[in-house]
């Protein structure tokens, strides 16, 4: 995944017209175009005739300047903003469902305190714990939770959002 | 104020095509669309029943091409709208604007694997400008103003809308609603907004470079064409004696006749076209995108080369070169603003001298003139003999619509084009099949016009069926069909990368009976071997207008097109016409060893 100085990755917050179909135009462009997602995520706006997708794309394959004036020429595409670091917050969920023997509860409770974590759910010998951080500390938490036996783990993918006042680079209207 | 026409939605369909002044429909009915043949009896706007439906969309391209304006054709779902992904992808590849209106099964009925039920919208997202899905009659007006918007500005091309069968449903109560006619303001389109205007700065930035160039090359594509530009165009060479090529898909942007114009680039380009642009010091993209079959490898394309890239699409900017003066905009405007700042800016008083550049090109273009020799007797025509006496027994507006393969290279290089909109081909897709309908499609737009087909044999047996669409719906287009008894151009590539092993390309000289056929089909058919009957034979098809008429031609089986750059090598390998070749490999000798 992406940590902060990796330069293969960049995140963009694409605004689109939330209409049926629009998620397919942008995942058929990429796939069409040879364009590596990293994640993505989309969910509607504040405005509900838009959605925002926020994707992470790998720059391997085409450089993202390209991979953004492809992305615009989509007529439902309004806005592309992209996350630089030094201007914007990026947030990441992990939930993760495991098997804590009882000997080990109280190092596995410590792990999900110490990562500001919360634990949703109890019994069965399995704790469903989440986190929602950078994700650099989704990440560690990750790491930590392999020492157990994991049954289930899920992350959302990134949402992204610009500091007001920091200057980043806005591609379309 | 009176009440609001009620219609329904096949009604309001129509209604909105005569709207966008549609004059020819290239259609096919069937099950979904069926409702929507109802109201085309009363229409005012001609349909064209096709053949097939592939024969349709390409009508509608030539339409468009020979035009300007947008064609449309209309079918039906399922095995229909997927006859109609070619002409789209085809289309898409070299930016035509068009609309393609297909039925759908009924709104309940999709995605239950009904009869004739496929994913259009799905299956034609990535060879569409824009597509639609419909799933409201009151919905049609707006959607069908949008696609036609969508198709014709910025850079055009295919937009789809695809219809369900209820919502045009005479009998459906719901399919009827209040007529009305959106203005362009209204349409709901936050996300499109073409950029047509060049930055002036850049501009003035490119115009520096001109003005400072000594070996410029204007380097002209499609989007010239597209952009009505050939006037302007013609003003800024002759202002800046700057050479011209033109690609594949601008020939006739810049008349062939000018003494400044180079002819096609490319990997059966001339000597000329390709070498200037190899060895100019300022390359002029005007509304071309730097395809690979000009380019040749990238890396060796052009290198002592500044580039200035005029595109109304910013994807186009360093998709493939990284230009040093990038413009956005519409090639007419950019070229009326280059214009006025080159003779704000003192010229041509205040160019550089390119004298001795000019010098330099019209010397390759007397060393490497494009050339063929002349069958010998007994033996079949050389096709090249017979594009030469048709391009001068034809009038010289003569519109050329061709195939794809060595036909559609010679007819490139051997016509003679000194008007824009005079030249139809499947230039990005490499469409084989595209020549008839396509010609169809450019005479019913343009019917006090000469249309000429230019075929090859192989692609004649992919679309011939439209030459009934033709007799029966008097559009009397000609066919010259070059039968050379081959896949020339895979003949062609075999002969020269795969040591002569011929694999599946013989077709014959006479199997079919081309002569036959063509009568079969409602057209005047002559055929022709001998060179000395080409002329009378021409002259004879050129003076009928009431039918279509086809002239086999039975060519020299063996003739490839010269010049030749292999693929993916460098345009400085570019390989001349075998009687030229030792000349020019004396050179490159002579030059390896002075360096």
């Amino acid at each position: 995944m992406n940590r902060p100085g990796n330069l293969e990755n960049h995140t963009l917050a694409v605004v689109v017209e939330n209409k049926a179909g629009v998620l397919a135009r942008v995942a058929d462009l990429f796939a069409r175009r040879g364009y590596n997602i990293v994640s993505l995520l989309v969910a509607p706006m504040d405005d509900e005739r838009f959605s925002r997708i926020t994707i992470v794309v790998s720059v391997e394959s085409a450089p993202l300047d390209q991979i953004v004036k492809q992305l615009f020429k989509l007529v439902n595409v309004v806005e592309i903003m992209e996350m630089i670091p030094e201007a914007s917050v990026e947030r990441e969920l992990i939930v993760a469902n495991v098997k804590v023997p009882t000997e080990r509860r109280d190092e596995f409770t410590a792990i999900i305190e110490r990562a500001h974590g919360r634990i949703l759910h109890d019994g069965d010998g399995h704790m469903m714990v989440s986190l929602a951080g950078e994700p650099a500390e989704v990440d560690a938490i990750e790491a930590d939770l392999k020492a157990f036996d994991i049954f289930d783990l899920q992350r959302t993918g990134r949402v992204a959002m610009r500091i007001v006042g920091a200057e980043a680079p806005v591609t379309k209207v | 104020m009176t009440a609001p026409e009620r219609l329904n939605g096949g009604q309001a369909l129509i209604k909105s095509l005569e709207m966008e002044n549609v004059e020819v429909v290239f259609g096919y009915p069937g099950g979904a669309i069926l409702p929507v043949y109802d109201p085309i009896i009363d229409a005012k706007l001609r349909h064209v029943l096709v053949r097939h439906e592939q024969g349709a969309g390409h009508m509608a391209e030539g339409y468009a091409h020979a035009t300007g304006k947008p064609g449309v054709c209309m079918v039906t779902s399922g095995p229909a709208a997927t006859n109609v992904v070619t002409p789209l992808a085809d289309a898409m590849l070299d930016s035509v604007p068009m609309v393609c209106i297909t039925g759908q099964v009924a709104l309940a009925a999709i995605g239950t694997d009904a009869f004739q039920e496929c994913d259009t919208t799905g299956i034609t997202r990535s060879i569409t400008k824009h597509n639609f899905l419909v799933t409201r009659a009151e919905d049609i007006p707006r959607v069908i103003r949008t696609a036609f918007h969508i198709a014709t500005t910025g850079r055009p091309g295919p937009v789809l809308v695809d219809i369900p069968k209820d919502i045009v449903d005479a009998n459906n109560p719901a399919a009827y609603f209040d007529w009305y006619w959106p203005e362009i303001e209204d349409l709901e389109l936050p996300g499109y907004q073409p950029n047509v205007d060049p930055d002036p700065t850049a501009i003035a930035d490119a115009v520096e470079l001109m003005l400072a160039a000594e070996r410029p090359v204007l380097y002209v594509g499609g989007g010239v064409l597209k952009a009505r530009g050939a006037e302007v165009l013609l003003e800024l060479a002759e202002l800046t004696n700057i050479p011209v090529v033109t690609t594949l898909m601008a020939r006739g942007a810049f008349p062939d006749s000018h003494e400044l114009c180079l002819g096609m680039p490319g990997m059966h380009g001339n000597y000329t076209a390709i070498t200037a642009i190899q060895q100019s010091d300022l390359l002029i993209a005007m509304g071309s995108r730097f395809d690979d079959r000009v380019t040749g490898k990238v890396g060796a394309f052009a290198p002592g080369a500044k580039v200035i890239h005029v595109d109304i699409d910013p994807a186009e900017q360093g998709k493939v070169r990284m230009p040093d003066v990038p413009i956005v905009g519409d090639c007419r405007l950019a070229m009326e603003l280059m214009v006025e700042e080159l003779k704000a800016k003192g010229a041509p008083e205040s160019l550089a001298d390119s004298s001795a550049w000019r010098q330099q090109v019209s010397g390759w273009q007397e060393k490497y003139p494009l050339t063929y020799e002349q069958s010998a007797p007994g033996e079949l025509l050389k096709p090249q003999y017979v594009l030469e006496r048709l391009r001068d027994l034809s009038p010289e507006d003569t519109i050329v619509a061709s195939g794809v393969g060595q036909h559609q290279m010679w007819a490139s290089q051997y016509w003679t084009f000194d008007h824009p909109y005079t030249w139809i081909n499947s230039g990005g897709l490499g469409t084989m099949g595209f020549s008839i309908p396509a010609a169809i499609g450019a005479k019913a737009g343009m019917m006090d016009r000469t249309v000429w087909s230019v075929d090859g044999d192989g692609n004649f047996q992919m679309t011939a069926q439209e030459l009934v669409t033709a007799a029966v719906e008097k559009i009397p287009i000609k066919v010259a069909l070059m039968n050379n008894a081959y896949l020339g151009m895979v003949r062609q590539w075999q002969s020269l990368f795969y040591e002569e092993r011929l694999s599946e390309v013989y077709l014959s000289h006479d199997m079919p009976d081309y002569v036959k056929w063509a009568e079969a089909m409602g057209c005047v058919a002559f055929r022709v071997e001998d060179p000395d009957e080409v002329d009378a034979v021409i002259q004879k098809a050129n003076e009928i207008n009431d039918r279509p008429v086809v002239i086999e031609f039975r060519c020299h089986s063996e003739e490839n097109v010269y010049p030749m750059v292999p693929a993916g090598g460098s345009n400085d390998a570019v390989i001349v016409d075998p009687t030229q070749q030792p000349t020019l490999d004396a050179e490159r000798a002579a030059k390896e060893a002075s360096q």
